[in-house]
């Protein structure tokens, strides 16, 4: 393995994520002071832009693991949904049942990223088909399951999306603590030391004594685990699990663009949650500037394909290699 | 040998997915009892309203309401010019797009009184659509704010917190709170559903094949039209022969009709839950070489032209696009201090037959334009939703 | 010889899976079980062929195109608004259509060849863009009804056929659009250096093949196989603004199903095929067997899971 592959210390590799942010953050008060909003940077308009962060922001952190071991992960939109149901209707409005409901919805994460990770690693089925499938499974027993809505969160699981710790929202709170941990196991741990090695290669990463699958199956477990949280979160702000609601919210698809705008390589081996977290505000800001400037919805659609694929295309363009 | 290992070890994790999801929908079926008492009571409520005489001028079914009730809104009076705020589900339907263009054009009229409108469109995201209102909310830049919110319960606490800073009116799907000034809505999905059942049940001969198509389940406002329409077919000792989703896709639609046209020979009626797709549906007897049989729709013009063209036996009732206006009438009354009807602002909900057919279809309107608009006095009728003149 | 019986051990399953569901299918209704009825099987499958055969050039040359069932609903709409049901319009809409679809093609291409964005984030841009772009257009609904001669290709049966009866105009559609693409991927220079593009483009690069060109192309070819589909999903069913909807997994999943193998450097024409023709059959079946809707995509994943980890296993073994 060689240590040029691997981006470790130094600001250097904070560099992409901060000119994203600066970019972003830029742009947007530009925009709330160009259309006279400015209580839209105020500390309460600000905490609302960074809670549009939080859903997306949790799951693309998994998928952030996901794609540094060179997978890819199309199940986390309707684990969100599944995760979110079944807290709701685990817990059914009763504060005693939020315990248990937050530990079903996690175990189920963890069984999915189970299977996930071992059609994966061990039958060697092409990651996009295998969760895609395993997405499909999940959607497909959701609904038969669950036609409308199932229970309720107790108001006091409300507090995880609506409480505030020193003005600042808990939900802002846990998207903290959750990059952090990530960042953590990446940046300091012989773990995430590996876990880059696996995804920079796997086949060095074998012959250097790493058991590679089991890194692999590691990653897809922690990232159905945080699409597992971005669904309790969900079942927490919206007050119950609707079936839809990761489908909808386009989770698996906006999770793996925002994970490669910040620069992680598709292919795996590099990047990191510093700028899956970048890429996460740039989106959030693009919601928010849009309805600040009355965009029409649909030529915002098409804006936001542009710009997905201009970020991208904005650094890739140099790289030599074919990419795929 | 290794192979066979993963092999095992592949299967075992499918076997306990499965079995997990097994258990997932045993669960599910246990607390899946059905509160048919409620359900009978709201079904003969829409039953008298549906015969209800509405209050309100004759010629604005958008303006009339069936509940008389008043709220009164001096605590809301502004002096003009006003900001209206709206966040909306989406854009992502005909019917939604119809209807934000009625909105449009009903603040067109009002141009002296509204400064600006200010809009949000949740793209069918519960969580942006409550983002966006907390935006709304914190910007300080709205005096009303209209929510047509994209699941009922979802939306439910961010508008009671948009309650205490200013007015709310919601309409189309509801909230489920009181706070709002007032929810406009129609009559209902049971009214819609038993509409078109009732109208099968008269006309069908004895013993004859129904076939119901649903959109999706799981969403309230089609839950509510295909249990009425069950109970109607189950009082009248109808079985139908089947019970198909489509996804409101055409080519679904048509592929299911062709299915059991092929299957069981004959369809005698086909009820849908969603007027997009009876065009396909009457296509699909079309492609099969046979009659029309009776086909339910909705105030969607291609059905519409189809039914008045071919002359097949169909009804449709109707989800009118017009309380797109209705909101807006009602938001600026609230500012105005006007009372408004409340705390639900009950809409007719035409029935269009083949008596009064003559009256909504026009050749002129794009296929896709939902007759109840209530528009055709609007500023930009028709070119605004497409028509020609 | 011996790459011949290779390439047909490898696609076998899916015919034969195909056969058993098609047999299963005849059992259960009769109407199958005559020429007619299987034509208008073929009639309806035709789009999901179509598309699966125009992917399977994207996927074997190593990419991704998520933006067929876009490109879809845009042609529909396209088609929908320049005729405004005019039966003269309707050469002039198609030639739009086909242009249409090259410029997604060669848009895509390039992003992927010369910008180097990955196919999988490239096409999802494209994929909003083009339906951002079909609903701007149409303003959110399609203002017109497409002319009898455009639905001709989608909707269209003749009568009193010699032998079969009844003959769909979509399946001569669709035997001339898989004879174009056959010949392309198995008769043809491009084809073969396909497969080695995107077993090792490093490789196919060094040995002298086209790599950026011939990437670009399979986009465009996949474009234009999805605006084909959208003309016959359009004449078959007429004008929604969701009628592309969905198909790029169908497309994807066809492929897969027939065993083209992700990421690259394996497949066939005929396997792409029946990869679409079983998916196809399948949804029918269910249909047929009255199994509940939403457990079809559950068995849609299963099926897809269970081909990938079979040809990977196949693959393994040769």
């Amino acid at each position: 393995m060689s240590g040029a592959a691997i981006p470790r210390g130094g600001l250097a590799k904070f560099r992409l994520p901060l000119a994203l942010v600066i970019c972003a953050a830029v742009v947007y008060a530009a925009t709330a002071l160009g259309t006279a909003q400015g209580e839209q940077l105020s500390w309460s308009g600000v905490m609302g832009l960074l809670q549009r962060m939080v859903a997306l922001g949790i799951v693309a952190v998994g998928q952030t693991l996901v794609l540094l071991v060179g997978s890819i992960d199309l199940s986390v939109a309707n684990l969100i949904s599944v995760s979110a149901v079944i807290a709701s209707h685990v817990m059914n409005g009763n504060t005693d049942a939020i315990a248990l409901g937050v530990l079903a919805a996690i175990a189920i994460g963890i069984l999915v990223g189970a299977v996930n990770g071992v059609l994966v690693a061990k039958l060697k089925v092409s990651p996009l088909i295998a969760t895609l499938g395993v997405g499909l499974v999940l959607q497909g027993v959701l609904t038969t399951s669950y036609e409308t809505l199932a229970g309720s969160v107790p108001a006091s699981f409300r507090v995880l999306a609506y409480g505030r710790v020193a003005g600042l929202p808990l939900a802002i709170l846990l998207l903290i603590v959750v990059v952090a941990l990530a960042g953590f196991v990446l940046a300091r741990t012989a773990a995430g030391y590996r876990l880059y090695g696996v995804g920079g290669n796997v086949q060095t990463a074998r012959l250097a004594g790493i058991r590679t699958d089991r890194f692999i199956i590691g990653a897809h477990i922690a990232a159905s685990v945080t699409a597992a949280i971005s669904g309790l979160y969900l079942a927490s702000w919206l007050g119950a699990g609707t079936p839809w609601v990761g489908r909808d919210g386009g989770y698996d698809l906006d999770s793996i663009a925002v994970v490669v705008i910040g620069g992680t390589l598709l292919s795996g081996g590099r990047g990191g949650v510093a700028g899956t977290i970048a890429g996460v505000f740039v989106f959030a800001t693009i919601d928010a500037v849009f309805n600040m400037l009355q965009i029409d919805p649909f030529l915002g659609q098409v804006l936001r394909g542009v710009i997905v694929v201009g970020a991208v295309a904005s650094y890739t363009i140099r790289t030599k290699a074919h990419v795929a | 040998m290794a192979e066979s290992k993963t092999w095992r070890l592949g299967l075992g994790t499918i076997a306990v997915a499965a079995l997990a999801c097994a258990g997932l929908h045993a669960a599910r079926a246990q607390t899946a009892a059905t509160n048919s008492a409620a359900v009978d009571k709201e079904f003969a409520y829409e039953q008298t309203l549906m015969s209800a005489k509405p209050i309100g001028p004759a010629d604005k079914p958008w303006e009339q309401s069936l509940s008389t009730n008043m709220v009164d809104t001096a605590k809301y009076k502004k002096a003009p010019p006003y900001r209206v705020c709206f966040s909306n589900a989406s854009i992502s339907n005909p019917w939604r797009v119809v209807g934000w263009k009625v909105m449009q054009a009903e603040a067109d009229l009002h141009k002296s009184e509204i400064a600006s409108l200010s809009y949000a469109d949740a793209q069918d995201k519960d969580d942006k659509q409550i983002s966006d209102i907390r935006a709304f909310v914190t910007g300080g830049k709205c005096d009303v704010l209209i929510v047509s919110p994209h699941t009922s319960d979802a939306l439910t606490p961010v508008v009671e917190e948009a309650c205490k800073s200013l007015p709310v009116i919601t309409f189309d799907r509801n909230v489920r709170t009181d706070c709002p000034v007032t929810a406009v809505r129609t009559i209902g999905g049971y009214a819609y559903g038993m509409a078109g059942a009732n109208f099968i049940v008269e006309n069908m001969p004895k013993g004859g094949k129904v076939l119901m198509l649903r959109t999706a389940p799981g969403i309230d406002v089609f839950e509510t039209r295909s249990d009425a329409a069950a109970k109607v077919f189950k009082a009248a000792g109808i079985k139908p022969i089947g019970v198909e989703f489509t996804g409101a896709d055409n080519a679904k639609t048509k592929a299911v009709v062709s299915d059991y046209l092929s299957r069981v020979g004959k369809i005698d009626a086909v009820w849908v839950d969603f007027g997009a797709m009876s065009v396909a549906v009457a296509e699909a007897f079309e492609d099969a070489g046979q009659d029309y049989p009776i086909i339910t729709g909705e105030d969607q013009e291609d059905y519409l032209q189809k039914w008045n063209q071919e002359g097949f036996k169909g009804i449709a009732p109707t989800y009118p696009a017009y309380q797109w206006r209705t909101a807006l009438i009602a938001a600026l009354d609230v500012l105005q201090g006007k009372p408004v009807y409340g705390p639900d602002w009950i809409l007719p909900q035409p029935l269009i037959t083949s008596a009064n057919l003559a009256q909504y279809v026009d050749p002129k309107m794009p296929p896709l334009h939902y007759a109840t608009c209530g528009c055709e006095t609007l500023p930009g009728y028709p070119e605004r939703w497409g028509g020609k003149k | 010889m011996t790459r011949g019986l290779a390439s047909l051990r490898r696609i076998n399953p899916t015919i034969l899976v195909f056969v058993v569901l098609l047999a299963a299918i005849c059992w259960m209704s009769p109407l199958y079980r005559t020429p007619a009825g299987l034509l208008s099987l073929l009639q309806r499958a035709a789009p999901v062929v179509i598309l699966s055969c125009g992917q399977s050039f994207v996927l074997i040359a190593g990419g991704f195109d998520l933006a067929s069932g876009s490109l879809i609903t845009l042609v529909v709409v396209a088609c929908a608004l320049i005729t405004g049901g005019d039966a003269g319009w309707t050469w002039v809409a198609l030639l739009a259509s086909y242009g249409i679809g090259a410029a997604v093609g060669v848009v895509n291409g390039v992003i992927v060849a010369r910008g180097k964005v990955p196919s999988i984030i490239a096409t999802l841009g494209t994929l909003l863009s083009v339906k951002g772009i079909a609903m701007m257009w149409s303003g959110g609904a399609p203002g017109g009804y497409l002319p009898a001669n455009l639905r001709f290709f989608g909707r269209y049966v003749w009568r009193h056929v010699p032998l079969v009866g009844r003959f769909p105009v979509a399946v001569v559609v669709l035997i001339i659009s898989i004879a174009i693409m056959a010949w392309l991927m198995h008769g043809t220079n491009f084809g073969r250096l396909l497969l080695m593009i995107g077993d090792n483009p490093r490789a196919a690069e060094l040995a002298g093949a086209p790599v950026r060109r011939f990437r670009m192309l399979t986009f465009v070819i996949s474009a234009l196989a999805s605006v084909t589909a959208g003309i016959l999903l359009g004449g078959f069913s007429g004008v929604s603004v969701d009628v592309g909807t969905g198909y790029e997994l169908q497309a994807i999943s066809a492929a897969v199903i027939g065993g083209v193998v992700l990421l690259g450097g394996q497949g066939s024409m005929l396997g792409a095929v029946f990869g679409g023709l079983t998916l196809y059959a399948l949804f029918t079946l269910l249909n047929l067997v009255g199994f509940p809707e939403p457990m079809r995509v559950a068995v849609q994943g299963i099926i897809l899971i269970a081909a990938a980890a079979l040809s990977a296993r196949r693959g393994r073994r040769i």
